[in-house]
Parts: structure tokens; sequence; C-alpha cells
């Protein structure tokens, strides 16, 4: 792929066979990393079998696989955005209804392209362009919670059906939360400035994109977010690493198992002042499933990390009133708290 | 008469490579420009736009959410 990023061809096909060569090396890559883990592992003065050698076997197999796929979903993120924007978003909402509203709205914030210091002017944005407060939150929660990074590292590290259950309550989450908070009609708690803005929707003129300016996009997407959080999920594996090979089972089956139902509601608070280090939590998280954590509590925990961020809190103060963001706080954190205790009671 | 460019955005890191694109694409096609970069949330929110950085120029938004391709950017500069 970083052949065929110099040149600018006019047809698409050689963009097409560069993307394909990329996924052939890719999974050329994937195929190798348990023989490359072993042979690192074998090169050094350790014992496989001690607890030393488990923790640097888990760290040389986990970092590459964890790097592999977070940058193939990154990747396929990046071209799939490049199909949408904040404003078609917006034309497609404004005037919506609650309930199918709230539903597009949760949906459209997974392929939408957005970044946290958009989100103020989407919001104002929205809100000023007609599209119903709650199915506003229902885009600004799905947005950040449901977002490529957690959905690859699920992926990597826990397989497919733990990621598409992450997906699919993050979505339950955004839809329900934004429809509760538009029933209960609360536009006069928004900050007075914000109503005053009646700048409806701008036309922009229509983008041209073609196939290689997609995938460009996507290679992009992989420069940006790769590269800023590679080291976040190195730190984290290093830590699953430790936990994967020193911890006592029997201690953390105690504090975050199943039987401790008070687990939920500490994992979620402990989570709401971490913030965006998603990249790096999440392997310290499959480090703790594997020493007996339940699951519901672990994903509630990674739900509280990035839904409910104080940072983001602060940012949105500035459009919103103290009491609407307790109300988001408490509506979003009921629903993490059910899809906790959901969890741990359907996987046993 | 120099055009009037106004970058639309918070502050954060993409808005500033923005700013530097608008004077690249000045440079680049030799038009006199003059950039502003507006962070304001309301005065952002006033040109209606849902994503930043967005880009104004003589008061007409050309592009909002994400970098702009440098080869549009020169255009709208130019035209």
């Amino acid at each position: 792929m970083a052949v065929a990023h110099a040149l600018r061809p006019p047809s698409p096909l050689p963009w097409l066979a560069a993307t394909v060569a990329g996924l052939v090396v890719w999974a050329a890559l994937y195929s190798q990393l348990v023989p490359f883990s072993d042979w690192l592992v074998s090169l050094l003065p350790v014992e496989r079998h001690s607890h030393l050698g488990e923790a640097i076997a888990f760290f040389f197999y986990d970092v590459p696989k964890v790097l592999l796929l977070l940058t193939l979903v990154v990747f396929a993120m990046g071209v799939v955005r490049s199909f949408f924007s904040p404003e078609r978003t917006r034309a497609l909402l404004a005037g919506r209804h609650e309930g199918i509203g709230n539903v597009m709205a949760a949906s459209l914030g997974i392929v939408t392209p957005f970044c946290s210091c958009s989100a103020v002017p989407l919001f104002i944005g929205f809100v000023s362009a007609g599209v119903p407060l709650g199915v506003t939150f229902s885009f600004l929660i799905a947005a950040p919670m449901v977002n490529e990074i957690a959905l690859g590292l699920l992926f990597a590290l826990l397989g497919w059906k733990v990621a598409l259950t992450y997906l699919g309550f993050g979505l339950g989450i955004a839809i329900v939360a934004g429809w509760v908070i538009g029933k209960l009609k609360l536009e006069a708690w928004l900050e007075p400035w914000v109503l005053a803005i009646h700048a409806g929707a701008v036309a922009l003129p229509e983008a041209t994109q073609t196939w290689p300016d997609r995938i460009r996009a996507g290679l992009e997407a992989v420069r940006e977010i790769v590269g800023r959080v590679w080291y976040w999920i190195i730190a984290g594996i290093a830590a699953g690493a430790l936990i994967h090979g020193y911890a006592p089972e029997e201690l953390l089956a105690s504090i975050m198992g199943k039987e401790a139902w008070w687990s939920v509601p500490a994992a979620v608070v402990i989570g709401i002042p971490m913030y965006s280090n998603a990249a790096g939590i999440i392997p310290v998280v499959d480090a703790l499933l594997g020493k007996g954590a339940a699951l519901g509590t672990v994903l509630a925990f990674m739900m509280s990390v990035i839904a409910l961020s104080l940072p983001e809190m602060i940012i949105l103060r500035k459009v919103l009133s103290l009491k609407l963001i307790a109300v988001f706080v408490g509506v979003v954190g009921t629903g993490i708290l059910a899809v906790g205790f959901l969890f741990n009671l359907l996987f046993a | 008469m120099a055009k009037d460019v106004k970058v639309l955005g918070p502050g954060c890191k993409r808005c500033d490579r923005a700013v530097a694109m608008a004077h690249d694409a000045a440079a680049q096609t030799g038009v006199a420009v003059t950039v502003e970069k507006v962070t304001d949330y309301a005065a952002i929110a006033g040109y209606g736009i849902a994503a930043t950085p967005g880009i104004v120029v003589d008061g007409k938004v050309v592009h909002a959410g994400g970098l702009p391709k440098p080869e549009d950017l020169a255009r709208w500069i130019s035209g």
C-alpha cells in the first residue's frame, strides 16, 4: 500500500490492486503470529512455562495480533466513513420524530466521522437545524461509545461475539437513553445562547470522492488512530501480561466475579473519571477476564470509561446546563448498569 | 483585494493544520489571502456547519469536517 501511495494514477485499478495486495500481506503476517511469538521467547534465557515465560509469550503474541486486527478494523471504518459526513447525517435526522429518529441517529453515530473536539459545534449544529434534542443525544452517545478502537480491540482480544454484543448493547443504550431524554422535554435546560442560534443548515458544495480517495481516507485513519493509540496498547498489554502471569485467580474472581453484584456499579463509578484510554484499558480487561472477572462487570467498566467521560462533560457544559448533564449521566449510567447485570446473568 | 479566508474550529490540532493548508494553497496559487481563525462556539455555529474545521472563503462556507484535499482548497481560494 505504501508504494502506491506515492503515485496518483487516474484509474482506480492500481489502488484497488494495492489494497488487495495489502490485505494478502496482512493475512500472511497474521498467520505467522504464533510461530513468531514462540520463536522470540525461545531466543530469551527464560523457561517457557515459568510465570515470566508465560507473561512474555502472552505479550509477544498479543501485541502484533492486536495491532494487526486494529489496523484492519480502523482501515475498514475509515473507508466506510468516507461515505458519510455530519452534514449529511444532520440532513437525514432533521425533523425526525422520536423513535425511528433515535434508531437512525444511533446507527449513523457509528459510521459518521466524528472527533471529540467537534462535539460542541455538532451539538449546536444539530439542534439549531431542527434535529430533536433526544435524537441528537442518541447520536452523541453512540458516536464515541461504539467506536472503531473499542470494536477493533474487543474483536482482537475477545472475539467477534463479544464485539458484536458490545455493538448491539451500545446501540441499545444510545437509542433508549436518547428516547428517554427526548420524552423528558428538557429543551429549556440548554444554555440560553444555544437556543438563540437559528443558523439552519448550510448547503455545502458536493465533494468529489473517488475510490482512491476513499482508500486514502482509510489509510489516513490508520495513520491517525493507530499512530495515536499504539503505545497505550503496548502499555495495556504489558500490564495485562503481568496480570496473566502473576495475579492469583481467586482474588479477582471474588472482587470482580459474578457473585459480587456491587462490582457492576463500582465499575461504572470508577470508569467515569477515566478517559479515552480505551486502547490501554481493553488489554487489561482481557487479562482480568482470563482470571475470573465477570464479562458484564468488565463491559460496564469499559462503557463507562468511554461514554461517560469527565473531560467530555466539561466540554458539553458550554452548551448544557448542569441539570441536563446530570440527567445525561443518570440515564446513560442506568443503561450501562443494566447491560452489566444482564451480561452477568446471560453469560455463565 | 485579498481573499478573506476563515477557519472555523475551537482550536484542535486539525484546525491548526487547516490554517497552515490555507496559507500553503495561497502561496501555491499566488492568491493574496487573509486567514482568520474563528474559535468562538456561537460564531462557528452561526455558519450552520456541524463539524469542524470549517472553511469559509469570502463569506461562503466551502468545507466542513476534517481536512480538505489540497487541490480542492486551492480551487476554492483561486475561484
